[in-house]
């Protein structure tokens, strides 16, 4: 408890004086405010500009929940049948990697173009990009069932059901949460690269993608800035959100959650 | 009444694959109701595999085998395994991993936390019914494994090397309740390890298998009446017992 008091005052201090350097570099070497808005600055315009900030935040953040949750349940639907037929995983696992490699920014333009401009295609911008790391660490758990245990309910004729439901799933469950969190990370990249190409997404407002790009061409470096410091925030709400999940799901019975503290 | 054995080997060979050499070469073995035979030999002798035959997880390559009477894949609601692990759920809690076995043989789920309730208080575990398996000591887990195993009502018991992690006191301990839980029922069992004082503390007759390829090379009475407790181990006969079979299981590996 104590240490954590301490750590969280370590990184106060160290933001704070980051921004004390900040400050007085802008002032010391006269940078203009378009290239560098001192801090302050910034903080005028995220106190100024909150409404669109926050409007920005929850389009931007129901892309990327629309698209990591899609890719939850079709990744582990993919998984599922990965673990069932091993012949497909052979054949078709080398193709999940590709859609890993495969750069988002290359691909967004043609998702939007077939997709439409619209919330669908960037959070199916996400889903793509959420996918594959989901895909690999459900099947992994799906298919790395300890021989003992699937012997056991073989010595008491479990059905293929009963072992997917009793056996396999609830072992596959810390491995899925480890995809979530990587996918989680990259959801919010995910719904603003979509948005950097599909505009405006709802009426005279668009997503933090989408309000970038119109920050930088009124070259407004303060919002640009208060929108970093936006995306900033959702990245951690989504990964805090899966930690949450991942916390509240295995803490009582799976070692990598243990409470902090207790590992000896 | 019934003469059928409760196991039956009948000249049987095993290999994992048809070009490998046998793992189980000529085995004859039969194995009457009540009987606790321990099947005792260095590791690679084949004693696991032949636990794994009579449970129907692996087939043989020639010869027959019967539990009851029937093909092992036909008998397992006869038997229980308890592996050489725990292979406990972790994500279930102590009550829940033994009602498992109840629960998969579709049994309501009254009926299956009295019986897990019934059997926590036997093998002294009722403190820790709530717990998650990862609270536990290596023996209280091999405890739940033992509770699950028992759960289902069997009339045979296949155990692995099950005390085989624990330390000599809970081992010991171990052994002790295992003869006192049989009191109570009459499984037959058949064990498997590689501690002659574990071999001869339990069982009514003890196998001793040579490796490359796995043979009975012979087979001692343990002529000590039942119920045996921990002062058993103090005296000459014993001894004299576990003497024998070390000498014969030192025989049988040098061949």
């Amino acid at each position: 408890m104590k240490k954590n008091l301490i750590l969280a005052a370590n990184a106060v201090v160290v933001f704070a004086a980051l921004l004390c350097v900040w400050q007085a570099a802008v002032w010391v070497l006269h940078i203009p405010p378009y290239m560098l808005p001192p801090p302050v600055n910034v903080g005028h315009a995220i106190a100024n500009r909150f409404p669109e900030l926050w409007a920005s935040f929850w389009i931007s953040g129901e892309a990327a929940a629309a698209g990591l949750a899609g890719s939850i349940v079709g990744g582990l639907l993919i998984a599922l049948i990965f673990a069932r037929l091993p012949w497909l995983r052979r054949m078709l696992f080398p193709y999940t990697i590709l859609l890993q490699t495969v750069p988002i920014v290359a691909i967004a333009p043609l998702i939007l173009m077939w997709a439409g401009q619209g919330l669908f295609a960037v959070a199916l911008v996400t889903f793509i990009i959420c996918l594959a790391p989901i895909i690999a660490n459900a099947t992994q758990g799906l298919i790395s069932v300890d021989t003992n245990l699937l012997q056991l309910f073989l010595m008491h004729n479990a059905s293929q059901g009963q072992i997917l439901r009793k056996l396999r799933l609830p072992h596959s469950l810390p491995y899925l949460f480890v995809g979530i969190r990587i996918s989680s990370g990259i959801a919010v990249i995910g719904a603003i690269t979509g948005e950097l190409f599909a505009g405006s997404t709802r009426v005279g407002q668009g997503g933090l993608g989408y309000s970038i790009l119109y920050a930088m061409a009124q070259l407004q470096t303060d919002y640009l800035f208060a929108l970093v410091f936006t995306a900033t925030i959702l990245g951690f709400s989504f990964f805090f959100t899966v930690m949450f999940f991942e916390w509240l799901f295995l803490h009582k019975w799976h070692e990598s959650a243990r409470s902090e503290g207790n590992e000896s | 009444m019934s003469t059928i054995p409760e196991i039956l080997f009948r000249d049987v060979t095993k290999r994992f694959r048809a070009a490998d050499p046998p793992v189980l070469q000529s085995i004859d073995l039969t194995i009457e109701r009540g009987e606790f035979v321990t099947l005792l030999g260095p590791s690679g002798c084949g004693k696991s595999t032949m636990l794994k035959l009579v449970a129907g997880l692996e087939p043989i390559t020639s010869g027959q085998i019967q539990v009851n009477g029937l093909e092992p894949r036909h008998a397992r609601r006869l038997v229980s395994f308890v592996f050489q692990e725990a292979t406990l759920l972790p994500w279930r809690t102590v009550e829940r991993n033994v009602a498992l076995a109840l629960e998969l043989e579709a049994r309501t789920r009254e009926d299956a936390l009295e019986t897990t309730g019934r059997l926590l208080d036997l093998v002294g575990l009722t403190d820790v019914a709530q717990s998650y398996p990862r609270a536990l000591s290596g023996g209280q887990k091999m405890r739940v494994s033992i509770a699950r195993a028992l759960a289902t009502k069997p009339r045979l018991l296949l155990m692995d090397e099950p005390f085989a992690a624990l330390d000599e006191i809970n081992r010991d301990r171990m052994n002790e309740e295992i003869l006192r839980l049989r009191e109570a029922s009459s499984w037959t069992v058949l064990f498997v390890t590689h501690s002659v004082a574990e071999a001869v503390f339990l069982s009514s007759r003890v196998v001793i298998l040579s490796p490359h390829p796995g043979r009975i090379a012979h087979t001692i009475s343990v002529d000590l009446p039942y119920p045996r407790t921990a002062t058993l181990r103090e005296t000459p006969e014993f001894d004299t017992l576990v003497n024998q079979a070390s000498r014969l299981l030192r025989e049988a590996h040098r061949v």
